[in-house]
């Protein structure tokens, strides 16, 4: 069995990579657990077809304790028997959803819910921004994380915050960076920008998943892409992701995080960003003339 | 002026002066805006109805007194019982004093246990640091063999990982690689002392043996559980193993430690499984339990291994006796030696001499659900009904061993375990079904004070009485202890009822 996981900045396409690239994995005949670790629990939305109702911890919240549920109960069968589980978590504003996975995770491993698949595939939101949600990375949790990422600037930042989170577990476990995916949201000369992080971060750019609004599509009928149009050249890029996660496994490696000057550095190399003016920081648009 | 130097009074005597008397009498009146006595009274009368009950126990988002206590509790005993090993509880130093005292005030003897004193910084970010100064310190201060670590719900919350923060802390040379520290994630809010004895017993297990080649031997591995009585108790198995010839290795031997001698020496450690022995251990033939409730997670670890497990339910009384040794006895294949036989016939001869009084007799009793299950059966044996049984850390899995030993014995009928119930609702059980005894630990004070209905101390903590926890509860040494108590509370009880003279003393009565 093999355990992976998805991170990467919100909103960044993190959900859909996933399921997409999990789909065309069972495709290749894997067995699959999707485990979502977001408390907004939609990710397994598109393998579902629905958002999943009884997520682990609001049946916990009901039954008093996670210890009188069953499994059956949170785990539902979708698109080509893909298994899916939601940890789910408290609402904005209230309780602590890094807590949630740990909870969670503990309650898949003790009552069997990875016997007999080929991969537990962990979705987890945002940065690493707590023990909590740094659970799916801890020692006999996923091998490799990858990262999904775009050529925007924030999206770059944490995936090398991501990295920094993974390196600490690297030191002292087995946890590997697999690689950066990055999902284009066609902003200037984002392959060899992103390819070029990889580098620095001491990873490969897994794949370039190119836009295309057929995802768009598929998921406003809360379907993949492989079930929605599996003839189509998008279903063929998650394809070919799938095959390279599949062979990159043991070839993950341990993360160089970068400074922000740094990060800023390549940006510049990239000419995206011109060399800063010091003078320009701090100043409005009507006080600087823009060229 | 109340006090008299040359003559003291304590508070209980001094709060009884009139000027005491008329203070808090005022007190009440004037500032606790207080209800008149008579509805006071009232509501009182009302909290022992059957409709009081039927409320009772429809509640659903309160917990009163609960029976039980939090993970690293157990854990933390479960290190004490490893040779010079001390206990390191990863979170705050509040939660640590708490364990430390509650042992200490039944054994009434020093528990050495440290924290990793996690405060607010350590809360926002994270607790490694606490974990690379604390193992460092405890190592340098206390030079114990071993630090056995746990945690506390502050650093469950926030996600301290112990595996990666104790193999860095060793990278930062905290504590020598080779050195032993197993680990056990132990998050006080999730199940109870005995989910955290399991976990840390596991903990200790996978520390020792994982990855290691196994070799049976001849060896059994014996695992009390957590126990009130473990000074008595491991004594006199220690004692019955020898009489019967067996090698056995004690997982978590307490005692020692919580019985040391005061001799001019002080002993931070004593006694306890050599980590030789726990790392041996492996090789066992069988790993036995005698509270199947504190080690399940173990005894799955260790049959994953391939030793034969087995487990008992706190065994009191002839016949629960009868089956561990028996176990014993086919799985070393020694002979039951006559000592023992004699023993057990000693024990039946006793029964049988005090059967009269305890026939019939009504109990309830709580605790936790081995000991329960334990109990229970001998009560049953005796001739005694066990009515009422609760286990505020039982579940439905305890619940249907419970029905299952009612239904063995025709003084099972009528009775009724409570899993998940607490002290509160014992109270109404005890006025809507009253019955003659209670059994369990100090809190049921309250309750006998409530209810009226006589108390008697079998249980864990036990802090207002003393030394008990040197006397066996099983073997059938320890049944003969179980049913000398109950017999003296009976005794108690019927003296307390007939000493009027010409009252309720009608014949003078010395003989029972």
């Amino acid at each position: 069995m093999r355990q992976i996981a998805f991170y990467g900045k919100g909103g960044i396409g993190k959900s859909t990579t996933s399921q997409n690239t999990l789909a065309a994995l069972s495709e290749m005949g894997k067995k699959i657990l999707i485990v979502g670790c977001d408390p907004k629990a939609d990710s397994t939305r598109l393998i579902l077809h629905e958002k999943a109702q009884n997520t682990v911890l609001s049946l916990a919240a009901e039954a008093g304790t996670v210890e009188d549920l069953e499994i059956e109960d949170v785990m539902k069968t979708g698109f080509r028997d893909i298994r899916c589980v939601e940890s789910g978590g408290p609402e904005p504003g209230v309780g602590c959803a890094g807590r949630g996975v740990i909870t969670s995770i503990n309650f898949l491993e003790e009552n069997g819910a990875y016997e007999g698949v080929d991969y537990v595939s962990y979705d987890v939101l945002g940065d690493v921004v707590c023990g909590g949600f740094a659970m799916p990375i801890r020692e006999n949790k996923a091998q490799e994380i990858y990262i999904v990422t775009s050529g925007e600037m924030m999206a770059m930042y944490a995936a090398n915050n991501i990295a920094k989170g993974i390196l600490k577990y690297a030191n002292s476990g087995g946890v590997r960076l697999g690689g950066l995916v990055c999902n284009e949201r066609q902003t200037d000369r984002e392959y060899d920008l992103i390819e070029a992080l990889a580098k620095r971060l001491n990873t490969q750019l897994i794949h370039f998943v190119p836009r295309n609004n057929i995802v768009q599509h598929a998921e406003l009928r809360r379907m993949t892409v492989l079930e929605f149009a599996p003839e189509s050249s998008q279903a063929e890029e998650y394809r070919q992701l799938a095959k390279k996660i599949d062979a990159n496994a043991g070839k993950g490696t341990i993360p160089t995080p970068i400074t922000m000057d740094d990060l800023e550095e390549l940006l510049m190399d990239f000419g995206i960003m011109k060399s800063v003016d010091e003078s320009l920081i701090g100043k409005k648009v009507d006080e600087v003339a823009i060229a | 002026m109340s006090q008299n130097p040359k003559h003291v009074l304590d508070h209980f005597n001094l709060f009884r002066e009139p000027e005491y008397v008329e203070m808090f009498e005022n007190k009440k009146k004037n500032f606790e805006n207080p209800h008149p006595e008579d509805e006071v009274s009232r509501i009182i009368e009302w909290t022992k109805t059957e409709e009081y009950k039927e409320l009772n126990f429809s509640r659903d988002s309160l917990t009163v007194n609960p029976a039980k206590a939090c993970q690293p509790l157990g854990a933390v005993f479960l290190a004490l019982g490893f040779e010079n090993t001390l206990p390191f509880v990863h979170g705050s130093q509040g939660c640590v004093a708490y364990y430390r005292s509650h042992l200490s005030r039944h054994f009434k003897e020093p528990t050495s246990c440290v924290s990793s004193s996690m405060t607010e910084d350590a809360a926002v970010f994270g607790g490694l640091n606490n974990m690379i100064d604390g193992l460092a310190n405890a190592y340098a201060m206390y030079k114990p063999k071993m630090i056995a670590v746990s945690t506390t719900c502050m650093a469950e919350v926030i996600g301290d990982d112990l595996n990666a923060f104790i193999k860095t802390s060793k990278e930062k040379g905290s504590v020598p690689e080779e050195y032993d520290v197993p680990f056990a994630h132990t998050p006080a809010f999730v199940g109870s002392h005995i989910t955290g004895y399991d976990n840390a017993l596991k903990g200790i297990m996978e520390h020792f043996w994982a990855k290691k080649e196994r070799t049976e031997n001849e060896t059994i591995n014996i695992v009390m559980g957590f126990d009130g009585y473990a000074v008595g108790n491991i004594r006199e198995l220690k004692r019955v193993l020898k009489e019967m010839g067996i090698k056995a290795i004690i997982l978590s031997d307490t005692s020692d430690v919580f019985d040391t001698p005061t001799d001019g020496t002080f002993r931070m450690y004593m006694g306890g499984t050599t980590l030789e022995e726990a790392r041996e251990a492996l090789n066992s033939k069988a790993t036995l339990s005698f509270q199947e409730f504190n080690t399940p997670k173990s005894l799955e670890y260790a049959k994953t291994l391939g030793q034969k497990t087995m487990a008992f339910q706190y065994p009191i009384g002839v016949r629960a006796t009868d089956r561990w040794l028996m176990a014993l006895s086919e799985l070393t294949g020694k002979e039951i030696p006559e000592s023992i036989k004699l023993e057990r016939g000693r024990l039946v001869d006793a029964v049988a001499d005090s059967t009269s009084h305890i026939h019939g007799k009504k109990f309830a009793l709580y605790g936790d659900p081995d000991q329960m299950l334990g109990l229970t059966e001998f009560l049953m044996e005796l001739g005694a009904e066990p009515v009422h049984v609760l286990a505020t850390n039982g579940g439905k899995d305890w619940e249907e061993k419970m029905n299952a030993l009612f239904a063995t014995s025709p003084f099972g009928t009528g009775c009724h375990a409570y899993p998940g119930r607490d002290l509160w609702h014992l109270r109404s059980l005890l006025f809507t079904e009253p019955v003659d005894f209670l059994i369990g630990n100090t809190y049921g004070k309250y309750l006998e004070r409530d209810t009226g209905t006589p108390l008697l101390r079998i249980g864990f903590p036990i802090f207002d009485r003393h030394h008990h926890h040197r006397y066996p509860t099983v073997g059938y040494q320890g049944a003969m202890n179980v049913l000398v108590k109950i017999l003296d509370k009976i005794f108690d009880e019927i003296d307390k009822n007939t000493n009027v003279p010409s009252k309720t003393d009608y014949s003078y009565d010395i003989i029972r």
